[in-house]
This record gives structure tokens, sequence and C-alpha cells, in this order.
């Protein structure tokens, strides 16, 4: 069977594409990677509430809390890598701090920007950003739930993070789908071990799910979404239920998702947990899919790791 | 607003330049020298040139100040209490636990700080983009934006620089209190910025050079500001650091200490005396 490939971050152009028809108060910023990130595909039919702001990334986040500050909705947007990294202290102390209403979108997150190498590859962005006051953390895992975050973020009142992937990955939701941030998708049932991933890995879960199946193991596989605020109440019903737990995170694991569930879980119901993601270490060139298969990340992987965590159950 | 006369505001200053002293000398911490220097550019601003309502202070059509320098917040503590915004007591509850009058100020504790400060670098995108939603919206609402001439050094106020020229954001004021000095002593030793008024120009800023402990030349200046159109406006103001305290005076080690007894008696001495 085979499955639409498409990258998240045209569900992000989409969903601001929308935005712009039904909003009039989202405004859209970029750092010179408009037509990277898609924030083209807005500044196109809607040039007069789009600004480039240069390759200037902590300006580009002051600007937006001005504009936030004059009751506007403003879309930040840049490499994830950039955002989280170069202006981490202008989305702490000016944005979050304030709880201003701005939305930064990071695009070519994880392993995505491949071939660019460890510079572009953003790892740190969900760790730099769960740890921030009244962030939100978004990682939508196709491009028609990147599509519904981006809406959805634009309803919430507060800072958020978007992390968008560059490389095409399959389409596996629908797209009339509901979302709701903070809230968890089940997307499989399953009684032996729950896996937890957010954005386009959480694919690979769904084939583990698959090959597990094969092997006479139930797996739950959960599209945690919202990293920030975590869906406490589905963590710990997976941890009830099912008695194990893998996470899947595209970032270091120090953090990251995985931590966010362990952070949980060691106070309320520790159970065995697998956390799969990259081990404190810098990639190198490649292209995605050869990158997951060197630092395991692959449905395979999964599979691996559910192993392990039954052996601890 | 009632327009106060420039005999008038040299009193609010005197007032305000105790406050200062008094608030940092209870908190037994926080920053004297740069809010000295800034007085008479706030007392001008917040009395007779902000369009602005301290009894109603989320008033949407308002002017809006960033204090970009969030260390200077006692000089816009002081003068947002002499104009109204809150009782002049509560100065004095400054950097204490459960004070809305945070060390470095926060718009979530206090009303009228419209962003929170303290990293420094980061104000002038927030009036930038503030400017940019007037402008979005046709509004006449302007944006000023107090920033400490070391705090230049930060490479984002440049950033800042190019945006607000680029996007002609004549309704952006800037003003640069131009002490000379910072934490590790002397700005043009620690790290120059001359010819600092030609650098702005070259950014396509407008530039008015402005004695920053004239009032009414202030008053002057921030006029300039708001007449000139299709660029946006910087008061590049000399100033002396620790103003009207005679010890404090051009000493950067006053910048972030607080009198103690004796020596607030002697401040209050010296800024009484000089503004009577």
């Amino acid at each position: 069977m085979s499955v639409k490939m498409l990258p998240t971050r045209d569900g992000y152009g989409h969903g601001l594409v929308e935005l712009g028809a039904t909003n009039p108060d989202v405004i859209v910023l970029d750092a010179d990677l408009a037509k990277s990130t898609r924030s083209d595909w807005f500044q196109a039919k809607y040039p007069d509430r789009f600004f480039d702001i240069g390759i200037a990334e902590q300006d580009m986040i002051g600007t937006a809390a001005g504009l936030a500050l004059g009751g506007k909705i403003p879309f930040a947007t840049t490499y994830a890598v950039f955002v989280a990294g170069r202006a981490w202290d202008q989305v702490r102390t000016t944005v979050c701090y304030s709880k201003l209403n701005v939305k930064i979108a990071g695009a070519h997150g994880g392993i995505s920007a491949g071939g660019d190498g460890a510079t572009h590859q953003s790892l740190e962005d969900v760790a730099l950003m769960r740890v921030l006051p009244n962030m939100t953390v978004i990682l939508p895992c196709d491009a028609n739930e990147a599509k519904r975050a981006t809406l959805a973020a634009a309803k919430m009142d507060g800072p958020c993070y978007l992390r968008f992937a560059r490389e095409a990955t399959p389409v596996f939701t629908d797209e009339n789908d509901t979302f709701e941030i903070g809230k968890a998708v089940v997307l499989k049932p399953g009684t032996d071990v729950s896996i937890i991933a957010a954005g386009p890995l959480v694919y690979e879960a769904l084939l583990a799910h698959d090959l597990l199946a094969a092997q006479g193991v139930s797996a739950r596989v959960i599209n945690m979404h919202t990293i920030k605020p975590l869906d406490e109440a589905a963590v710990l019903a997976a941890a009830k239920e099912t008695g194990a737990i893998v996470t899947i995170d595209e970032a270091q694991l120090a953090g990251g998702l995985g931590g966010a569930v362990a952070e949980l879980l060691v106070s309320h119901r520790p159970v065995p947990v697998e956390m799969m993601g990259i081990r404190d270490t810098f990639l190198e060139c490649g292209l995605p899919e050869e990158l997951a298969a060197k630092y395991q990340l692959t449905a395979k992987d999964v599979v691996a790791a559910v192993g392990r965590v039954l052996a601890r159950k | 607003m009632n327009m106060e006369s420039v005999e008038r505001l040299k009193e609010i200053c005197c007032d305000v330049r105790a406050d200062i002293v008094r608030m940092t000398n209870a908190a037994a911490s926080g920053h004297p020298g740069g809010s000295l220097s800034s007085v008479e550019a706030m007392v001008a601003l917040y009395c007779n040139v902000m369009n602005h309502r301290p009894s109603d202070p989320s008033w949407s059509e308002r002017d809006r100040f960033f204090l970009s320098k969030g260390h200077s917040c006692p000089v816009v503590y002081a003068t947002m209490a002499r104009t109204g915004y809150f009782p002049v007591e509560e100065l004095l509850t400054l950097r204490k636990l459960g004070t809305r009058l945070q060390g470095h100020p926060s718009c979530k504790t206090l009303p009228g700080i419209e962003v929170s400060s303290g990293s420094l670098g980061q104000g002038l995108s927030v009036a930038n983009g503030f400017a940019l939603a007037a402008k979005i919206d046709g509004k006449p609402y302007r944006a000023y934006c107090l920033m400490g001439d070391g705090e230049l050094q930060e490479g984002q106020i440049w950033e800042a620089m190019m945006t607000a020229a680029h996007y002609k954001l004549d309704n952006v004021c800037g003003i640069v209190d131009y002490n000379g000095l910072q934490i590790d002593g002397d700005i043009e030793k620690v790290m120059g910025l001359a010819p600092l008024a030609d650098k702005w120009r070259s950014f396509n800023w407008h530039v008015i050079e402005a004695d920053g402990h004239d009032v009414a030349a202030m008053l002057a200046a921030y006029d300039e500001a708001r007449r000139t159109k299709g660029k946006p406006s910087v008061i590049v103001m000399k100033t002396v650091k620790g103003k009207g305290v005679s010890f404090m005076e051009n000493v950067a080690g006053w910048h972030g200490k607080p009198c103690n007894q004796e020596e607030m008696a002697q401040a209050l001495a010296d800024i009484y005396g000089k503004g009577n």
C-alpha cells in the first residue's frame, strides 16, 4: 500500500493561508527562509501582513512580541535550530515571562535537515522550549495534523512553539480529524505495551504496531502531539493499563518527550520505560532515512525497544 | 494629560531622584546610577509627552513606553508613582518578596509595564513590533524605547535599528541614555561606541542630540521626533551617570549599588539642594 507523502511544513503553509482568510489579526514573520518554511504561501496571498525581518532571529522574536502587544497574532517562522537556539533568551524573557501571544514555528526540525549536517539538525529545540514556563510545545505528526495544529495555535492565547519537518513524511491522519492542544490521540489500542511518540516518527510507531501484532504483542500507539502541556491522563492510563512504555524522540533524549513521560511516571506510577532518541551526540550528513537507521529511530528499532521493555516488566 | 511647566517638571525630577535613592536604599540593592541619568527623559515623557492614562493603564489607545534597559526600572517606577499609577509609598517595596515592583520590571505584576525586561538588547525590537501593529491598524499611538548606552553593545539592537528604518517606523522614538559608563568602566575602554550619533544616522535614523538633563531640551527633542516622518527617530541624550548625587556622578561603581543610611542623607541633601 502506498502512502501519501508530504512534509509537515506544507501543513503549516496551508494553515497559515487559511488563517489569512479567516483571521485578519494573523501576521507572519520570517527570517529569510520564507520559501523553505512555506511562509511564502501566506506572503503571496497576504503581502500586507507578511514581514521579512532578514537574517535576524532575535529581532524577529522581539518584533513578534511587539506585534502581540499591539493585538496581533504573530507567527515567527524560521528553522527550528535557529529560533530555539539563537533566540532562546528572547523567547524566554520577552515572550514567555511576559506571556505574550506569540507563535513560533520551527521548520526543518529533527533529522529532516539531513544533508545540511549537524549545524542545521535541530535536536535540542524540544528541550529548550519545554523548559520554559508558559510555553506550549507541539510536534505535529503529519501534514494534516500540522495544519490543524497551526489553526489551533492561533486560537489559543499565549506562547506556542510548533515544530515542523523538512522531508516528506507519510500522511496518515485524516483531514477531518479533530485536534485539541494537550490531548493525546490513541491511534491504536493495545494492552501489552504503549508506544508514545510525537512528530513524523509516530508513523514508525504505527509500523512497529503491525510488526508486533504479528508477534502476538498488543501495542498501544499514542500520538503525543503536544509535549507541553503533557496529557498526563493518557500517560498514566497507558502505564496502568499496559505496564510498560516506549517513548520516541526525534531529538536529544535529555529534556524531550521521553523525559517528560519519565518525570511524570517516576512520581506517580513507575513502570519500565525505554526511551528512544538521540543519545547526547551531534549527528552528521545523510539522508533522513539513513540517519534514522544509523541512530536507531526506525520501526525495527521500536520493536527492539518493546522487546527490551517487556523483558523488564 | 495636563501639561506641566518646566519649573514644575524640575521639581518632579527632584522627587523622582529622591525616590530612586530611597527605594534602592530600602531594597539594599538595585541600580541607582543609570536610573538617575534617565530622570529628565522619563519625567518629560510621562508628564508632558506621552498620551496615556495612569488611572487606566491598559487604555488601548495609549502611547507605549518600553524599558529596554530593565535594570533602570527604579526611575520608571518612581516616575509612574509620581504621575499617579500607584502610591509613592509602594516604591519602598522594591525587590521585596510579594512586591509588584520586581528588581527588573514584570508586566505580569505591575499594570503600566508594557513588557518584562532585564536581559539587555531586547526592547527596541518590541517597540518596533508594536509600532508595526499601529501602522497596520492605522493607529496614531507611538512607541518609546529607553536604551542604555552600554546596552547598545548587544547585537540585537542593531538588528532592530535596521528593521525600524527598513519599515519606516516613524512612530518609534528611541532614547539612548549616553552616560558613557558601564559596569566594567568607561564605555570607550570596555567596548567603544563612538561615533554613536553617526552610527544611528548611517542606519537611516533621524538623530536628535540633546542634553539629557535639560528638561526643556528633552521636550523639544520629543517634539522633533514626533514631527519627523518617514524614518524612526532616536534621541541620543548626553547624560551623567548618577546625576544629582555628588558622590555618584560619573562613577561606574554606582551602577548597581545602593546608598547606605549615611550616604542617603547626603544624596537627598544634594538632590534637593540642587533642585531648589
